[in-house]
């Protein structure tokens, strides 16, 4: 199994470096300009959040997959577990406001052992609960089989990477064998109704290029992915979200091992769209950290850019503090902000 | 090593207006309108373009369809198939005026 970049002790494990090397590349070598000028020219910067729609939780970096393009940096060999404890501040902060949606991520979710009560205690809040599953999880080992049933016991919406439609491109990005698994989770997924019309249970797929190139329009890669898994597999889903590679990561130590960093940082700065900088998730998202620290979104989670605001932590949640904020931006948003735009749940504009 | 053709200039294709401004806004409305989706996808036309980069053959043209199709989804089976039409249809065009030297062969022989 590949090591994470942190068990490597490579040197982009290091926030700070990744965030220097993003500067030095757009600034200096490119000469284009830097994020928050980019962002000044059509009027939005400072930026500034909306009403929070989600609240997004990293339960832990613990993965069972070590995707080349992860931007957690994910996988087994990671330790950082969200403890119960720290899921309860974000039960009682969850509980002084009305955000409607609470989307829980990781490395894989399903590891931390109180992800099941923790969905269970969101679902007694009244609140929608969305799973970012990376799928292989439910047949990975016989105690997350019936991983399905407990999803649809609580109405919970699935959200799957899926970069392809065929195990080629799908295990270059994913490792070996992750096609065939995700197609097993998912056949185990519309067997229990999600993705079928009329069930109410909503299985969404995230498409991410598997290199260093831009997704193309969600709709059509939307029409050929449904096409294709009806075909091919006999499976049915909802959404298809495009989602746009963010050069964080390991998917950054992509870019430079290949010598498509210049290249993929100028095509994202060139495709820049002030549409879809307006409609970057990270207006109406919070981001809460496995240790509980607060964030404008998960990639300036793990470029540990914290919150500009006194409340930084789930146990000093505050609600009207940080509707006050400005919005933590760096050179890695312009991923977010090229072409139709790109958030969780896909294109923007 | 300075060569005819530097990958540089692919983005400085919108420049040739400076020189020409008229038909280059003209050309770049046209292409602009040529690639959207239509009777045809943009899929489809895209992978039309990959093949016809192959034949012209233009190296801007073969990497910024190389990366279009990529983007469109298309897979490295189709983007193949692509270019052996491209090759087909190149050979073909060379081998069918194989039958005007056996025309002139003919006429020219006892």
């Amino acid at each position: 199994m590949i090591k994470s970049l942190k068990a490597t002790g490579h040197q982009l494990a290091s926030s700070a470096f990744q965030l220097t090397v993003l500067r030095q590349e757009v600034v200096e070598v490119l000469h284009l300009p830097p994020f928050h000028q980019k962002m000044r020219e059509v009027g939005l910067f400072p930026l500034r959040p909306v009403a929070p729609a989600v609240l997004q939780i990293n339960v832990g970096k613990m993965c069972n997959q070590v995707c080349r393009h992860c931007h957690v940096d994910a996988g087994p060999d990671r330790q950082e577990i969200m403890t119960r404890e720290t899921m309860q501040l974000c039960l009682n902060a969850l509980a002084q406001t009305d955000i409607p949606t609470v989307d829980l991520t990781g490395g894989a979710p399903e590891m931390n052992p109180n992800f099941r009560w923790f969905v269970e205690e969101i679902s007694k809040l009244g609140r929608k609960v969305l799973v970012r599953c990376n799928l292989t999880i439910i047949v990975a080992n016989k105690k997350y089989h019936d991983l399905p049933e407990f999803f649809k016991k609580h109405g919970v919406e699935v959200v799957s990477s899926l970069p392809f439609y065929s195990a080629d491109k799908t295990d270059r990005q994913r490792g070996a064998g992750v096609f065939d698994d995700s197609i097993k989770a998912l056949r185990m997924l519309n067997a229990v109704g999600y993705g079928q019309e009329g069930s109410g249970l909503v299985l969404n797929l995230v498409y991410n290029p598997a290199g260093a190139f831009m997704p193309g329009p969600q709709a059509a890669l939307q029409r050929q992915f449904k096409q294709a898994l009806a075909k091919d597999f006999s499976i049915v889903f909802n959404e298809l979200f495009a989602i746009t590679n963010i050069p964080v990561s390991r998917f950054l130590d992509f870019l430079i091992e290949s010598k498509n960093y210049a290249g993929y940082l100028e095509k994202l700065v060139t495709a820049f769209n002030p549409a879809a900088a307006a409609g970057v998730m990270c207006r109406n998202t919070i981001s809460v950290g496995w240790d509980g620290g607060l964030y404008d979104c998960d990639f300036n989670q793990m470029l540990d850019l914290h919150v500009a605001s006194t409340s930084q932590h789930i146990r000093d949640f505050d609600a009207a503090a940080l509707a006050e904020r400005t919005i933590v931006v760096n050179q890695h948003c312009y991923g977010c902000t090229a072409g139709a735009g790109s958030s969780c749940g896909g294109t923007v504009a | 090593m300075e060569t005819y053709y530097d990958p540089a200039d692919l983005k400085k294709f919108g420049t040739i207006g400076e020189f020409q401004k008229e038909f280059a806004d003209r050309f770049f409305a046209y292409y602009g309108a040529v690639f959207a989706e239509g009777a045809l996808t943009a899929r489809e036309k895209s992978l039309i373009a990959l093949a016809v980069a192959h034949a012209v053959p233009c190296p801007y043209c073969i990497d910024a369809y190389t990366a279009d199709t990529l983007e469109k989804g298309c897979t490295e089976q189709e983007m193949m198939e692509a270019v052996h039409v491209a090759a087909a249809i190149r050979g073909g065009a060379t081998l069918v005026h194989g039958v005007q030297m056996m025309n002139k062969v003919k006429e020219l022989s006892m």
